[in-house]
């Protein structure tokens, strides 16, 4: 997630996907709405289900549960819709969640290396540590073009 | 002291376009893009098959004087259940015949959202956009999307005397039916007449590419 998610003590809106809770920064969220039709038409990619309306926008619906508990949603009571960042631009996804969801002030603990590249940090809450997501990392989107090696070997030379 | 001229309402920019099914998916063509509707049977007569082509979803040929159209089965190149075709759009500047299920109306779209960038596969080249009507979402093709360059080439050159080499899958499929995996069936002629009263290219406003970033700044938050 961008680097202003790691200020000290954030917003962020904490969602429920079966059992379990995650974390979104709140900066991200744009509202939290009871469940609509969903259009579904022909397309490859895993992970969208299809888009709903919203406010005249089409907005694309992402389970991110499968990936994230191990199964789909069989039961949805809200869909979470956040912003999702691209390479140069900004588009609503639609996140289905099971649960009411909870606006939080807590301190984030950035991510390390061994980490997932969804999570984008910790959070530590009424005795639950909860992982915050990327959803860069979480949701599709076109593939991230990856540096050349010899640049990469070039900024490690550097520093 | 004179008032200002009352600023002129800006014309709402529209297209027009053609909602069709293929098994069952509804789906939009703008008209413009639509050079003739026929019906299978009509079709059935010039549709030469392809043994060998090698692209499934592609099993008839048909030759317009100098050119030849493929006929693409839309099912299969969305990847739906097969669905019995009864109508075949030619689409202009391709050399696509698309098989279709039937055509549910001619409206008119006044907002074409770009794909979301959360759809970032294939189905980036079968569609230019999205458009809401009725409360409804519909996909809006892309005409030249039915077959990559690629495709053509390979299609191509599986029509020239000797290509021989035919992929796996073909042969195990074995020869094509009489376009049958959403093909030219018989009982379909009734669907010509609906071809019939399409009119001419270009007799509609067509707004062409612009339409296609309509929604694109919207989006940039």
């Amino acid at each position: 997630m961008s680097p202003t998610v790691e200020s000290a003590a954030d917003s962020f809106v904490l969602l429920r996907l079966g059992e379990r809770r995650f974390a979104v920064a709140a900066r991200i969220i744009a509202e939290l709405v009871a469940p609509s039709r969903i259009f579904r038409f022909p397309h490859r990619t895993k992970g969208v289900e299809g888009v709903i309306l919203r406010r005249g926008r089409i907005v694309p619906v992402c389970d991110v549960a499968e990936r994230l508990i191990g199964k789909s949603l069989r039961s949805r009571r809200f869909y979470l819709i956040a912003q999702r960042r691209y390479a140069s631009q900004t588009e609503w996804v639609a996140l289905p969640v099971t649960g009411e969801c909870e606006l939080i002030f807590a301190e984030m603990i950035p991510a390390s290396e061994a980490d997932m590249p969804h999570v984008a940090g910790w959070l530590s809450h009424n005795g639950d540590v909860i992982e915050v997501l990327n959803l860069a990392a979480l949701t599709p989107g076109p593939v991230a073009v990856t540096p050349p090696i010899a640049a990469l070997a070039a900024h490690e030379a550097r520093t | 002291m004179r008032l200002p001229a009352p600023a002129k309402p800006q014309a709402v920019r529209t297209e027009q376009i053609i909602l069709f099914r293929i098994s069952g998916q509804l789906l939009a063509v703008s008209s413009a893009s639509v050079q003739e509707v026929r019906s299978v049977d009509t079709l059935a007569g010039a549709a030469k098959e392809i043994a060998q082509a090698g692209i499934r979803k592609v099993r008839h040929i048909v030759q317009r004087g100098e050119h030849s159209l493929y006929v693409v089965n839309g099912a299969m190149h969305f990847g739906l259940p097969p669905s019995p075709a009864a109508l075949v759009f030619v689409l202009r500047r391709t050399r696509t015949a698309l098989l279709v299920d039937g055509i549910e109306k001619m409206t008119t779209m006044t907002r074409l959202q770009a794909l979301p960038q959360s759809f970032c596969n294939e189905e980036r080249g079968w569609y230019r956009g999205l458009t809401a009507l009725d409360q409804t979402v519909v996909p809006v093709v892309k005409p030249e999307g039915f077959l990559t360059p690629d495709e053509l080439l390979h299609l191509d050159s599986s029509q020239l005397p000797d290509a021989t080499t035919a992929a796996p899958d073909e042969q195990a499929a074995g020869a094509p039916p009489s376009v049958s995996e959403g093909g030219l069936l018989p009982g379909a002629a009734s669907f010509a007449a609906k071809g019939a009263g399409f009119p001419q290219p270009g007799a509609f406003g067509s707004v062409g590419p612009e339409l296609d970033d309509l929604d694109s700044a919207s989006l940039r938050q």
